[in-house]
């Protein structure tokens, strides 16, 4: 009796450890099958910036709302596969970009966000133009050797989608783009958002297996069969 | 094959060990499924836990350098388990795994220090424990030697 025992411990450990593996990615067993498809509640949530940058289709049947940190590698990573299923679903899906910089994880996220919130003030699409520049150069301006450095690489980009510098730097600290990076905050904080790039889908979070490419395009078509 | 115990005596110093090495499994474990799950994993402590977790260096081909961590650690713990009640022959194959992951483990930090620039504060603990766990079986062992 005495011999097995640490077998026997071992043999708990490993159902143990397995168990504990499980039940943290069971989240994403909830992609299997179709889903309910729950809508915030005006009420219940801070609303975010208002208004929200939004990409396609105002009408469209389904909303896709990403928190995202421009410096976030798995953001960065991401963005590219968001293009396309913007493509693919077309009318039938519209795009919410929040702020959600994981400062002082990146040290230059804020900025960033600053620096995207500062060219929508500028026009809507000055806003996607931002986006999209700082997602695509990424690993540069992530390497930029201080804040100075960084900055100036934003203006240059700035002037490529054609803003107004001046007004650019002018509106980069000032307290409309601060404001909207806060009230996304609150909303990133009040519908529990623990890391970046997080998605939901008309309201439901898409976690686990749904939080990856081919998984958050079957959550968006069961919320477009749900329809 | 692993043989029977030597004796009813029963070491303290592996059961230490074993314990120890359950830290090291919890964040091996917590690792693998953020990897899986693929998400950017927030760092409470220090900065960088993207740019290390999401670099090249934290997978083996197809399979999470993790989730290899989780696995060496789960043998580590089955030969602490064995060794503290003094099955012989284990202790031997604790002591090489142990050097094999204390190696990995140094190659590991430079990685983080000159070549990826970050750190990552659940490596840094998956660092500590390997090393606690490496002067725990080895001070043990020549302790014993001296005595």
């Amino acid at each position: 009796m005495k011999r097995s025992i640490p077998f026997l411990i071992i043999a708990i450990v490993l159902v143990v450890a397995l168990g504990v593996m499980w039940k943290m990615s069971s989240s994403s067993r909830q992609s299997n099958g179709p889903q309910p498809v729950a809508m915030p509640s005006p009420g219940s949530l801070p609303s975010g910036a208002t208004p929200a940058h939004v990409r396609g289709n105002a009408n469209a049947p389904v909303t896709l709302e990403e928190f995202a940190d421009f410096q976030c590698p798995s953001c960065g990573a991401y963005y590219a596969e968001l293009k396309k299923m913007e493509a693919d679903f077309g009318d039938k899906l519209r795009v919410i970009y929040r702020e959600n910089p994981l400062y002082p994880n990146h040290q230059y996220s804020i900025i960033a966000a600053q620096a995207a919130e500062a060219a929508g003030l500028q026009g809507e699409d000055k806003f996607w133009a931002m986006h999209d520049k700082l997602f695509e150069n990424q690993s540069t301006w992530a390497e930029a050797k201080d804040k100075d450095a960084a900055v100036a690489m934003f203006v240059e980009y700035a002037k490529q989608v054609g803003l107004n510098p001046d007004q650019f730097m002018r509106e980069l600290n000032g307290e409309a783009v601060a404001a909207r990076i806060f009230q996304d905050g609150k909303r990133s904080h009040a519908m529990g958002v623990q890391s970046t790039p997080s998605f939901f889908v008309n309201g439901k979070e898409a976690t686990g297996e749904s939080w990856k490419p081919e998984g958050l395009r079957k959550m968006i078509n069961d919320a477009l069969n749900a329809q | 094959m692993i043989s029977t115990p030597k004796s009813t005596a029963f070491s303290w110093t592996y059961l230490i060990a074993a314990l120890v090495s359950l830290i090291g499994l919890g964040d091996a474990i917590y690792l693998t499924v953020q990897h899986i799950t693929g998400a950017s994993l927030r760092c409470t402590i220090i900065s960088g836990c993207s740019e290390v977790l999401s670099s090249p260096y934290a997978q083996v081909g197809p399979v999470p350098l993790a989730a290899l961590g989780a696995a060496a650690y789960f043998v580590v713990f089955s030969l602490a388990i064995l060794a503290a009640f003094t099955y012989p022959l284990v202790k031997l194959l604790l002591k090489i795994l142990l050097c094999l992951m204390f190696l990995t483990t140094l190659w590991l930090l430079y990685l983080q220090a000159f070549v990826i620039h970050h750190f990552c504060q659940y490596c840094l603990l998956s660092a500590a424990v390997t090393t606690a766990l490496t002067l725990i079986v080895f001070l043990s062992s020549l302790r014993k030697k001296t005595v």
